[in-house]
């Protein structure tokens, strides 16, 4: 009991650590490079967080998330660049405009399941990907665009230094997590995993699951689109591989190493995915392979990636302190749960 | 009258698993639906539960045209079932299996979510207080916070009716209530039906314990190969040559 008091009490205090970490990363980083690769980091662990509630909590795999990322960028960029639109403009624009289509995507492709869900959806991001890159009027083909403008700064708060973008989006980290630990954990969130549990079951239920399927996935596409939006004025340069499938796959590699269906898990990820991938630049493509054997081992031996992994061996250590309470203190466990289980229905 | 089929028909591709059967539930009853398998008695709770979507024919509950709208609409008009194979959210505990079940009868929705409105705090409450309900009357208070794995194949099934009871439906169909659970326990079974019953709502089930029919239902309906042969009460059924020859195998007594 104390120790299960203790450990929350460890919980809030991680959960400070980790805060206060995160505030004075800039002044503590060793050079400006960390800091933008943590920053980038933070950028893809929102889209990988709308990832999160479409393949963790609500178990459909969509492979089009990238395609809604560079969707949200281009968006932002073409906004502020050919409409000279400021970035507080733009990001809620491109947000709404990413949400819109993928819920157009969302009431074709979840007419299907399974397999044929992930394929069509797959599809869709290509197609995104193909417009993008084909587009050559509109969005630079495969030149790109170059010179997204950096968000307006507001009153005497500007985004010019490193350290300033950095808490911008951090800002918006703390916002995509708030809203999606307060989604999971509410009746809206049990009912998405319930259809990831059975689909049917939740339908005879009298649960709406097209509706809840396309409220998440509207979710999922807003904080992408939100992510594009954020890279696009931090890059400032994009190019039509931001909405490639292989970024998709990539989002998907950071969430099954932090933990599918958890809080933490796509943050942890991504930030270590994203570390992981900086340490062995030197290996160049051949890290990938690195990339494979990592994935090969979470998935047979950590589904749940590594906040699962801590999860369940959290679990299992209070167990074992309850049991050693109870067998501490008195016996009569095994009759309580004998009675019980002979007690009739009424 | 509560439910009502008019030439309900359902063909899986060249096979006609119903054919244009006509039935009626009253208010209030406990029906049974009997027949040899393969029958179609569980393709008939199917199409009136909105599981499957119906060839031809009409389906009315409460006066309202039900043909051809989507699943949970049905549940929502306060039909309620359970599944021969016991069907529960295998992955959270008993409670929880509860709560989720009351979701069609709250309003929250994403914003009351993100903002934690009065009206999110006020469904959860409601969720929570009608599952504590449902887990007293189906007994299983005690069980609560267990995961649906560790809780007995009996105790299961006491769920799934709770599952089915927490959308408060009007009409709740059982689909073979007492497969797989022992004598003692199927004399509990039907003293909990009958709880039901006198609370109110109407129940038809499919069942192949015959004794448990015979005492149970105050009506029977009678299917095989998919055509309605016979219905009316168990006394008459009984005596049905039809019912017996198809149904027994041919013999008066067997």
């Amino acid at each position: 009991m104390d120790l299960i008091k203790k450990m929350y009490k460890t919980k809030y205090i991680a959960y400070l650590a980790v805060f206060a970490l995160a505030i004075a990363f800039p002044y503590i980083s060793p050079n400006r490079y960390y800091l933008t690769v943590v920053t980038l980091g933070f950028i893809y662990a929102i889209a990988v967080y709308g990832l999160n509630l479409i393949v963790g909590y609500l178990g459909q795999l969509s492979l089009a998330q990238a395609g809604f990322f560079g969707l949200g960028a281009y968006t932002s960029g073409l906004l502020s660049l050919k409409l000279g639109l400021s970035f507080w403009l733009s990001l809620p624009i491109a947000a709404v405009a990413t949400t819109t289509v993928a819920l157009l995507v969302g009431l074709i492709s979840f007419r299907t399941r399974g397999h044929y869900f992930v394929i069509l959806t797959l599809c869709i991001g290509v197609i995104i990907h193909l417009v993008i890159e084909k587009w050559d009027s509109l969005t630079g083909g495969v030149r790109g665009l170059i010179g997204v403008p950096i968000p307006s700064s507001i009153g005497p708060i500007e985004f010019k230094s490193l350290e300033s973008q950095y808490y911008l989006v951090l800002a918006f980290l703390i916002l995509t997590i708030f809203v999606m630990s307060r989604i999971v954990s509410s009746l809206v969130g049990r009912t998405f995993k319930s259809i990831r549990n059975s689909e049917e079951l939740a339908a005879t239920l009298g649960i709406n699951v097209m509706k809840s399927k396309l409220l998440a996935f509207g979710i999922a596409a807003f904080f992408t689109g939100i992510a594009g939006a954020l890279f696009s004025s931090y890059i400032r340069f994009l190019g039509p591989e931001i909405a490639a499938t292989h970024l998709t796959f990539e989002f998907l590699l950071f969430l099954l190493i932090g933990g599918q269906a958890t809080i933490a898990g796509p943050l942890v990820g991504t930030l270590l995915a994203s570390g992981i991938t900086e340490s062995l630049q030197f290996m160049q493509e051949y890290r990938m392979v690195v990339f494979g054997a990592l994935l090969i081992v979470i998935v047979k031996f950590f589904p749940g990636g590594l906040v699962g992994a801590t999860k369940s061996l959290k679990a299992k250590l209070e167990k074992r302190v309850n049991q050693r309470k109870k067998s501490g203190t008195n016996l009569p466990s095994k009759g309580e749960s004998h009675a019980a289980k002979n007690r009739g229905f009424n | 009258m509560l439910l009502k089929t008019e030439a309900l028909t359902k063909n899986f591709g060249g096979l006609t698993a119903l054919n244009k059967v006509n039935f009626e539930i009253e208010e209030g009853e406990i029906v049974a639906i009997i027949g040899p398998n393969g029958a179609g008695k569980s393709t008939f709770f199917n199409l009136i539960s909105g599981f499957y979507p119906s060839c031809s024919g009409r389906i009315s509950f409460m006066g309202k045209d039900m043909t051809g709208t989507p699943t949970h609409e049905f549940a929502c008009s306060g039909i309620g079932r359970t599944f021969q194979t016991t069907n529960l959210f295998t992955d959270s505990t008993v409670l929880d299996n509860l709560i989720i079940g009351y979701r069609s009868k709250t309003k929250m929705g994403m914003l009351d979510a993100i903002f934690n409105t009065k009206r999110a705090r006020r469904d959860e409450g409601a969720s929570r207080e009608k599952a504590g309900e449902i887990l007293e009357f189906i007994g299983l208070t005690e069980v609560k916070n267990q995961p649906v794995g560790n809780i007995s194949q009996e105790a299961a099934k006491r769920l799934a009716i709770g599952l089915a009871l927490v959308t408060e439906p009007r009409l709740l169909l059982l689909d073979e209530p007492a497969a797989g659970i022992n004598h003692g326990e199927t004399s509990e079974l039907v003293k909990l039906i009958e709880k039901i019953q006198h609370s109110g709502i109407t129940v038809c089930l499919i069942e192949h314990k015959m004794q448990m029919v015979m005492n149970l239902a105050h009506r029977i309906m009678v299917l095989n190969y998919g055509t309605k042969i016979a219905e009316g009460t168990p006394r008459e059924i009984n005596k049905n040559d039809r019912v017996i020859e198809a149904y027994l195998g041919g013999t008066k007594h067997a």
